[in-house]
């Protein structure tokens, strides 16, 4: 794994993967960046169209490749832009959480919010909060894993389907 | 294993971007950093930056480098996505290149916006770039799916946000559903007597337009009616309304209000909505004069059939038509439209909460919305501004902002209580006589000819106090205090506590979302504002989209608006929905959902998960079948599978996987 | 339930009448009372406009104190400042104590206690306590000598419902109200009820300060109160003991008596005069009682 980046000598510097929602919670941090709501710099967003497509297996390879902590972010209970994908995704996140205590993991190192719309500030303040946790925490350490390969062969591009048209790479 | 080790004969060719947005990004992230950092990394060919990607000349190197460089991959790091990917998919497909090769990095609105160090910025921004790049390795050639769309609108309230919107687009050819939940339509406006700062009759305006509308062969009106239900996606809601039970046959009633003179009561005696509980009404009734439709309803409440089960039913007797249906019953209609516009206004703020105004407590406390009606000539007064005792006032007090501009309620400006408490300070003036005085924290009267106006006002002599009034009291201590409510106020011009007697308080209220707004927003699925207003999907390049496609917004359900904004956001409302409709077919993301047929070993774990039944089970090969035309895309399915056999264009599993070391190492 | 209380010196001094009263209906009521040991100056009066530090630190020792002696009673030490004067201040320094980190860390090194979270302990006034803890129905069983007839304008001062709203409504309070009516007394619709006393500058700039507590009087006599009953030693002290110097001046003044609220129910509950303090009155209040005894006989004669 390369170096990691650290802004002067400010000691421990959490990683932070978060999943958020297309629709609710990326939406919000797209306000809190409008509203210029700073937050600690450790949160790096990733995209899914809805917190019920979050496959725990996210959350472990996130944890394996190096991140101290993972925050998943969905439509409030009832709001759902696809009506009951962040029910899945508690019921995910709860199990997850016995499985990462399993597994040696802080539960706290992995949280579910959420976070509507129009709720900027508290993007802003679950990334702050939730940084700070994780920096009282210390970082993650996992055992190495000899022989770790980067692009795993099962992630290699599929082969294309005939019937979709387009440029091959 | 290196990525181009997996990629022997020179794998993908790729292309990032790093975009400045003037110093929008510039100012906190090194773009030449990010940019050389982007050419070390894997199947990058060509690193830019530039001023504003999204302009012409920034989307026209994108073009070049494709054709010249052979980029069959894109990166652009810039604003979110929602704002731009369109954008840049459009350049790529342009230069011949399918427009899903594509990944835009969000260093805007997620990096230099909300990071206050340079440093940690700029470090933030690359590893969302490797990130990207990462991801955009395993990107396939998509096609965008194409749906019909179906050619009717419904627009959802009355008011003049919605009717001019349904004049409109029925004047444009295309049929319009209109439901109000109200028995008539109007809304608020139809409530006031002159329209600032014009001070034309409202109705002279506005009724002519509602009669249109009842006219209008390709306008479908319903009211007394709710939506209870929608389903489906742009181009093709499936929608259904309910109508409330009116006990009169509309169609047969032709509104010769002979019932309403034959009914067993022979005054009015229960509050009247409309004029909010200042007039009477019988049971059966019919808001106001000019009702659109014209048509009359019983309410059950008041009606002494329905609370007793006797009477001599002598409305029916007078009716010629037999229009009057004790029995009738609610009903369910459902309809298939292209586009939506919501355009359910607002509702006026609960001055009760503000006790120390003293609405509920003094008779003498009005809201503005009740001098409406004390002012409308076909109001319950007549249009004479007279107490509750009869009096008329001699002196009446203005109070601004009342749940506006206030911490403890709404911080937001209302917008139109300026103005309208000018126009009513107006006609009292000129119905009483009265000295008028407004209390106001600022006079807020941008707009065309309403400085004017205040100016108007300032000459009439009605008096101006800044300051936020403290209370409203019966508290007399000088003798010509007694038997007046008494203003007390910070004059902050004058810098003195000031206490003006009056007979008459206004409490102008401010606006606020429909009590149900947020049960609509979830119906509809878009989302609120902090406020609770309807959100729109961009503040000034969307302002009348919402974040679900083919769902419109009109009027004061966005926010506070007057008459003209109303009107004019209508209008823009009924152009997009045009625009959609007339375009006849609307490309969807190709997010959706397939199976791998081969990996799939039919366990139905994805089955149950679908909330729109896409996935069926084919019992002869004895594995999941997506319909892609019912799948939405939000991959539940995908990330149950426990074979890996569901899975998600462009939100595939190696795609995410490469996102999530991306955003943890650089490579 | 158990309370600290944080008594303040009002109570110890010309507010004594208040400590009786309170200490006699709590224990009437059966509720234990555990006078805060070593407690100092709340940080109140003019401290606080000099050296706002200074202040914060008195009432934070205060809160320390309470911190260490309180036993912790579902999670929460209920500490009880009658005076509003404290209830305020010890409601700031806690705020401040919770939001400025650097002067929790300083504060932590000197005083007892380590202050590792203010929060837990709950600042309550008496009235707050008595009508939502104990609660009316409560109240209304140990009344022996129901008020009846009695009309009371309830006084609340400006410093127990601003800014912190904590159990009544901040411009149109209503407690005392409810609690006036359980002990059989009629509440008078009196809008006074959260202006100003005065405070300091009856002492300070008689004729604002007399002149504010003439107001005060006029109306309650107006709106036929027979007495003023409230929750704070300063106002207590304002409305009634200047009575004689605002007749001088303003002549229409008829004598109010002013019974803190403690005082009020105590006489409801039958408890002896002198337990609550109420030959301590400068305005007594026998002789309307009295009058309406003899009012209420003839009314069931």
């Amino acid at each position: 794994m390369s170096e990691r980046p650290v802004a002067g000598d400010k000691g421990f510097e959490p990683r932070i993967v978060a999943f958020f929602c297309n629709w609710c919670t990326y939406t919000a941090a797209d306000l809190a960046g409008t509203a210029r709501m700073a937050y600690a710099p450790n949160v790096r967003i990733i995209r899914l169209m809805c917190s019920g497509r979050l496959d725990p297996q996210f959350v472990l390879a996130a944890f394996r490749h190096g991140a101290d902590g993972v925050l998943i972010g969905g439509c409030h209970p009832g709001d759902c832009h696809y009506q009951e994908g962040n029910y899945k995704a508690l019921r995910r996140y709860l199990l997850l959480k016995r499985l990462l205590r399993e597994m040696g993991i802080e539960e706290e190192r992995l949280r579910l919010v959420w976070i509507s719309a129009s709720e900027g500030d508290r993007v802003q303040k679950v990334a702050n909060e939730f940084t700070e946790t994780i920096r009282r925490l210390g970082p993650l350490r996992l055992a190495p894993r000899p022989g770790m390969i980067r692009l795993p062969a099962a992630a290699q591009p599929e082969p294309q389907p005939a019937a979709r048209e387009g440029v091959l790479p | 294993m290196r990525a181009h080790e997996i990629y022997p004969n020179g794998g993908p060719r790729i292309g990032v971007y790093v975009c400045h947005c003037g110093f929008n990004i510039a100012g906190k992230v090194n773009v030449r950093e990010v940019v050389e950092f982007a050419k070390t990394l894997p199947f990058v060919v060509v690193a830019r930056e530039y001023k504003f990607m999204c302009s012409d000349p920034g989307q026209e190197m994108i073009r070049e480098d494709v054709r010249e460089h052979r980029l069959d991959r894109v990166v652009v790091a810039a604003c979110s996505p929602s704002l731009h990917e369109a954008t840049f998919r459009r350049a790529l497909e342009q230069a011949g290149q399918n427009p899903f090769f594509f990944q835009m990095v969000n260093i805007r609105e997620h990096v230099s916006w909300v990071t206050e160090d340079p440093r940690e910025a700029t470090e933030k921004a690359k590893a969302l770039v490797a990130a990207a790049v990462r991801r955009v390795i395993f990107h396939e050639p998509l096609q965008r799916r194409r749906v019909p769309v179906k050619d009717r609108v419904l627009v959802v309230g009355g008011g003049i946000a919605g009717i001019h919107a349904a004049l409109t687009l029925a004047d444009a050819g295309k049929h319009v559903y209109l439901v109000e939940r109200e028995p008539t339509i109007g809304g608020h406006m139809a409530m006031f007597d002159k329209t600032f700062p014009t001070l034309d009759c409202a109705a002279c305006i506005l009724t002519p337009k509602m009669s249109q509308v009842a006219a209008h062969p390709n306008i479908t009106l319903w009211t007394y009616s709710e939506v209870i239900q929608v389903e489906g996606f742009v181009g093709n809601f499936r929608v259904r309304v309910r109508r409330k039970p009116r006990y009169v046959i509309e169609e047969l009633c032709v509104g010769c209000l002979q019932c309403i003179d034959a009914c067993v009561y022979k005054d009015a005696r229960f509050p009247d909505e409309f004029n909010l509980g200042l007039g009477k009404r019988k049971p059966i009734y019919i808001p106001f004069p000019q009702a659109t439709p014209r048509v009359v309803l019983i309410d059950p409440e008041t009606c002494i059939w329905f609370k007793t089960g006797k009477c001599k039913q002598t409305c029916l007797e007078a009716c010629e038509r037999a229009a009057i249906d004790f029995k009738q019953q609610e009903r369910i209609e459902e309809i298939e439209v292209g586009a939506i516009i919501l355009a359910t206004g607002f509702k006026t703020f609960d001055a009760r909460r503000i006790p120390e105004y003293g609405y509920g407590k003094y008779p003498n406390v009005y809201t503005a919305l009740e001098v409406e009606r004390l002012v409308n000539a076909s109001g319950p007064t007549g249009g004479e501004v007279r107490l509750r005792d009869g009096r008329i006032p001699k002196r009446v007090g203005i109070i601004h902002c009342v749940g506006s501009r206030d911490e403890r309620f709404n911080r937001y400006c209302s917008r139109v209580c300026c103005m309208y408490s000018l126009k009513l300070a107006h006609l009292i003036k000129e119905r009483t006589g009265a000295e008028v005085y407004n209390f106001y924290i600022d006079m807020r009267t941008p707009g065309k000819g309403y400085e004017e106006f205040y100016d108007r006002l300032l000459q009439e002599g009605v008096h101006f106090i800044r300051g936020r009034v403290a209370e409203v009291t019966d508290w007399a201590i000088t003798p010509d205090e007694e038997g007046k409510l008494i203003i007390r106020v910070e004059d902050t011009l004058v810098g003195a506590v000031r206490r003006i007697p009056v007979d008459m308080v206004v409490l102008a209220v401010g606006l606020e979302p429909q009590p149900d707004a947020d049960e609509v927003r979830r119906m509809f699925n878009i989302s609120c504002s902090k406020e609770g207003f309807f959100l729109e999907r961009h503040p000034k390049l969307a302002p009348v989209s919402t974040f679900t496609d083919g769902i419109f917004l009109a009027g004061a359900c966005q926010g506070p608006k007057d008459i003209p904004d109303s009107v004019a956001q209508a209008g823009a409302a009924a152009a997009e929905a045009l625009a959609l409709i007339d375009k006849g077919f609307v490309e969807l993301e190709p997010n959706t959902a397939y199976i791998v047929e081969a990996l799939c070993s039919g366990c139905k774990t994805c089955i149950g998960l679908c909330p729109y039944n896409a996935i069926s089970f084919d019992e002869a090969r004895m594995i999941a079948v997506i319909n892609e035309a019912l799948c939405k895309g939000c991959g539940t399915c995908v990330a149950a599978c426990p074979s890996g056999a569901a899975r998600q264009h462009l939100f595939e599993d190696a795609q995410i996987f490469q996102e999530i070391e991306g955003v943890l190492a650089y490579v | 339930m158990s309370y600290l209380y944080f008594p303040g010196c009002s109570l110890k001094g010309t507010g004594r009448a208040y400590e009786e009263s309170l200490l006699a209906v709590f224990r009437a009521l059966g509720i234990p009372l555990a006078e805060l040991a070593d407690w100092n100056c709340c940080g109140a009066t003019a401290y606080m406009s000099i050296d706002e530090r200074q202040a914060f630190a008195l009432a934070a020792r205060n809160l320390a104190l309470a911190e260490a002696q309180g036993a912790s009673d579902n999670g929460a030490i209920q500490l009880i400042a009658p005076c509003s004067a404290c209830y305020l201040v010890l409601l700031k320094a806690q705020r401040h104590l919770m939001t400025d980190t650097a002067f929790r860390q300083e504060m932590s090194g000197v005083l007892p206690g380590n202050m590792g979270d203010p929060g837990q302990i709950r600042i309550r006034h008496p009235l707050d306590v008595l009508v939502h803890d104990v609660g009316l129905q409560e109240i209304a069983r140990h009344v022996r000598q129901p008020l009846r007839g009695l009309k009371v304008a309830s006084y609340y001062g400006c410093q127990i419902v601003r800014p912190f709203a904590l159990f009544d409504r901040p411009h149109d309070p209503s407690t005392m109200d409810d609690l006036v009516r359980t002990l059989g007394a009629e509440p008078v619709d009196w809008p006074l009820k959260t202006h100003c006393c005065g405070g300091s500058l009856t002492g300070t700039m008689p004729e604002v300060g007399l002149r504010l507590n003439y107001l005060l009087l006029r109306e309650a006599q107006r709106r036929g109160a027979d007495l003023i009953i409230t929750v704070c030693p300063l106002c207590q002290f304002n409305l009634e003991a200047y009575q004689d110097f605002i007749r001088r001046r303003y002549p229409d003044l008829a004598p109010m008596p002013v019974l803190f609220f403690t005082q009020l129910i105590g006489m409801a509950m039958g408890l002896p005069p002198r337990e609550l303090g109420l030959q301590r009155l400068l305005i007594p209040v026998e002789g309307r009682m009295a009058a309406l005894s003899k009012e209420g006989a003839h009314a069931r004669a």
